[in-house]
């Protein structure tokens, strides 16, 4: 690229070439010695640190991860006891900020282009609706609404003794939504892999149609025969190798129900604070997005005699993704990011499980802030990374 | 390929040079002086004792670790002072480097903040209900300085649910505070009897105790003195009772930070010079009057006899000024956690050892 621009091209292997008067070489010794720099001041706080807290007698290095932790957690998503190490324990809270971030971030793109469309409806109600909406949640400090929704679940629900049973083996109340066990009996390993190879069928057999109907312009209903394999398929295994999974009920103890699978409060009220919030920013970008499509682009769709749904699919979405995408990366990481408030209410992220109990556990703080700050720091990096090749496949491509 | 590999190298070395150039002090004898490392050391801790104490004259006040907010221990009061038998000591520390026990700014901290803040040195001295232990003692860069309150762990439960001991609490839901030794007691406890629980960890204690109060949890468990003290923040607080089983020692105390042992000094010593004026009849009322008494130990305790305070780079009359700031360790406990307050918490441990307990202060002289 940098040959291309500079239309100069140096000539390969003459000595004349190499020398500070090479602007390419010039460059790569500033470069370098810039690098140079900051490892040398890297280097130099890291041995200042590292110094000074051998002088001060506090333990430093990642051997901590290797110990026993010695406490509980509420919610895990992996085996995790007393006696595991802090090493597992900050497997157990990253998973539980993975799987908030991910469930959020699903929820929340949804409810966004929801209401961020509803903001454009013609009917006078619904758009006031969601400009209501949109108003009332972006404006609101996030903390404030994790302390509302965490206190406005708790609130209505009863105690485990007077528990809510809506459906046989569901339960409701202030400990959590209690729900049957699904414990995978000897067909379940079948059961799934009829779903997967559905699925993997179908998007080869999608692709097949589209690549066809681009081609040839005959149509096939490749989504309908996809969706009725999906079903036919497990519901066949199922039927000849019995139920792939029993639900195993919970049992009421003394306290609490035991067993059973549990969306603990926290976790729900957590979800629906970075949900609500986050909705009210993808709306307006999602908005902004539809908006900047171009009138004429919709005159002459309809002009073509376009179904206004096909225009939709076709014309509008493809040509507003591409603002949209971008600054929803930033709403998406600022989700995954906003999630390290649950420590507020005791949900065990990997704030609240490392760089809270361990970190004071073990007092070192300058490894566990670390480690914590780089597993956000790749989290974002990796959610920037797919949503920048995604956006680059549905950029616009000269021809 | 090569020639940029070449420029590369050069830069990484004029980059390196450079720095090496503008370092303060030469980098290469880093290594060699962790090789007589015991040597280092003994010069380093010599060139850190006074400091603190320099500092804090310098500064003209004293900067106290506080809680965010635990009635009879540490609390701003309505009009914004903080009261309790932890920001107490931190007057009378003041006291006793001052003269005057208002030198003093304290800072709130959270549980899990409180270490951090030692260890940088954004406060000299930590007074808040934090427990003795080894780990602490030894990894954190740290001493602690003496008890000021005997404590051990607890559970508060609603007097409806009928739990009397804390093993009735088995496979029932406990909310705590993050950064604390509880969590670890709790599971010790419930492990060793192989019973179940669910632990619900708070960030802050305000949020866990509305959390046991709208009924999340079946029990909260802290220090026996801080349930006392969030009882009373409960909508009912008679409807309530806290455990008499105790899970495990909770010896309370401040620290100081590791490696100027003049300061370890001051603070340690204050600390029982407090003790022993109870013990010797020394009050904050009859402080001046007992500086003419003829008991040889309340006189090398106020001063008038021996060089004392000026041994740890005080002034003679430290202990007088330190008790007229606070009074002597069991007014202290009577105002703040004692009968005469909501807490009313008795002396038990917390009495002298010569009632009972176990406040036992090593002589002065």
């Amino acid at each position: 690229m940098a040959r291309g621009q500079t239309g100069r091209k140096p000539q390969g292997g003459s000595r004349a070439a190499f020398g500070w008067n090479n602007p390419r070489v010039r460059a790569f010794i500033y470069q370098a010695a810039v690098l140079g720099f900051v490892i040398g001041i890297v280097w130099f706080f890291a041995s200042t640190a590292q110094e000074n807290l051998q002088r001060l007698h506090i333990s430093s290095g990642f051997g901590f991860l290797d110990t026993t932790a010695g406490f509980g957690i509420i919610q895990t998503l992996i085996p995790y006891s007393e006696q595991s190490t802090y090493g597992r324990a900050f497997l157990v809270g990253l998973l539980n900020t993975l799987v908030v971030a991910v469930i959020g971030i699903v929820l929340s793109v949804m409810l966004g282009f929801l209401v961020g469309v509803m903001r454009l409806s013609r009917n006078w109600l619904v758009a006031k609706i969601a400009a209501a909406y949109v108003e009332v949640m972006r404006n609101i400090p996030l903390l404030l609404h994790l302390f509302f929704w965490y206190f406005a679940v708790l609130r209505p629900l009863p105690g485990p003794a007077e528990s809510l049973n809506p459906l046989p083996g569901v339960f409701l109340n202030n400990r959590g939504l209690i729900l049957p066990d699904p414990v995978s009996t000897a067909s379940a390993t079948a059961f799934l892999a009829a779903i997967a190879f559905a699925l993997a069928g179908g998007f080869f057999l999608l692709r097949w149609a589209r690549k066809r109907g681009r081609e040839t312009g005959k149509y096939f209903p490749a989504g309908r025969v996809f969706l009725s394999v999906l079903l036919v398929l497990p519901a066949l295994v199922w039927l000849v190798m019995g139920a792939p999974f029993e639900l195993h009920h919970a049992t009421q103890g003394d306290f609490d129900f035991i067993g059973g699978f549990r969306l603990l409060p926290e976790f729900v009220a957590l979800v629906l604070a970075l949900t609500l919030y986050t909705a009210g920013f993808i709306a307006e970008i999602v908005r902004a997005g539809i908006l900047s499509v171009g009138k004429g682009q919709l005159e002459a769709a309809a002009a073509l005699g376009l179904k206004e749904s096909t225009t939709l699919r076709l014309v509008v979405i493809p040509q507003a993704l591409r603002l949209i995408i971008p600054p929803l990366t930033s709403q998406i990481l600022n989700l995954t990011k906003n999630s390290s408030l649950a420590v507020a209410i005791a949900y065990p992220d990997l704030v609240a499980v490392f760089s809270g109990t361990v970190l004071n556990q073990t007092g070192q703080a300058i490894e566990v802030i670390a480690l914590t700050m780089a597993v956000y720091l790749t989290l974002s990096l990796l959610t920037s990374l797919a949503m920048n090749w995604y956006n680059a496949r549905i950029a616009l491509k000269g021809r | 390929m090569k020639n940029p590999l070449v420029a590369l190298f050069v830069g990484i070395l004029i980059g390196v040079g450079g720095l090496y150039f503008f370092l303060p002090y030469d980098p290469m004898s880093l290594g060699n002086s962790r090789v007589d490392a015991g040597q280092a050391q003994v010069e380093v801790d010599r060139a850190g004792a006074g400091e603190t104490l320099r500092r804090v004259r310098q500064r003209g006040h004293l900067i106290c670790g506080v809680s965010q907010g635990l009635p009879g221990f540490s609390s701003p009061d309505e009009r914004g002072r903080w009261s309790g038998i932890d920001a107490d000591f931190c007057r009378a520390l003041a006291g006793a480097i001052f003269g005057s026990g208002e030198n003093v700014r304290f800072r709130p901290l959270s549980a899990k903040d409180r270490f951090t803040a030692l260890q940088s040195g954004e406060i000299d001295i930590l007074s808040r209900n934090t427990t003795w232990t080894m780990s602490r003692d030894t990894q954190l860069g740290f001493n602690f300085i003496g008890v000021t309150y005997y404590d051990g762990q607890s559970f508060m439960v609603r007097k409806a649910s009928g739990i009397e001991t804390a093993a009735g609490l088995a496979g029932g839901t406990i909310c705590t505070e993050t950064g604390t030794t509880t969590e670890l007691n709790v599971a010790d406890y419930f492990r060793d009897r192989g019973l179940s629980y669910r632990v619900l960890t708070f960030e802050k204690n305000d949020e866990a105790i509305v959390a046991y109060d709208r009924g999340r949890c079946d029990a909260y468990t802290t220090d026996a003195s801080g349930l006392y003290a969030q009882r009373l923040k409960l909508a009912e607080p008679d409807k309530h009772m806290v455990l008499s089983e105790l899970i495990s020692k909770e010896p309370l105390g401040p620290a100081v930070r590791q490696g100027d042992p003049q300061w370890e000094d001051i603070a340690r010593w204050t600390l029982n010079a407090l003790i022993n004026a109870e013990e010797l009849g020394v009050t904050r009322a009859n402080v001046e009057e007992m500086k003419q008494s003829d008991n040889p130990r309340v006189r090398r305790l106020l001063g008038q006899e021996g060089n004392y305070g000026p041994s740890v780079g005080l002034s003679s009359d430290w202990v007088v000024n330190a008790v007229k700031a606070v009074g002597n360790y069991g007014e202290m406990f009577e105002r703040n956690i004692g009968s005469e307050t909501p807490l009313n918490i008795e002396r038990g441990l917390n009495a002298l050892w010569t009632k009972g307990g176990l406040q036992y202060a090593p002589p002065v002289r």
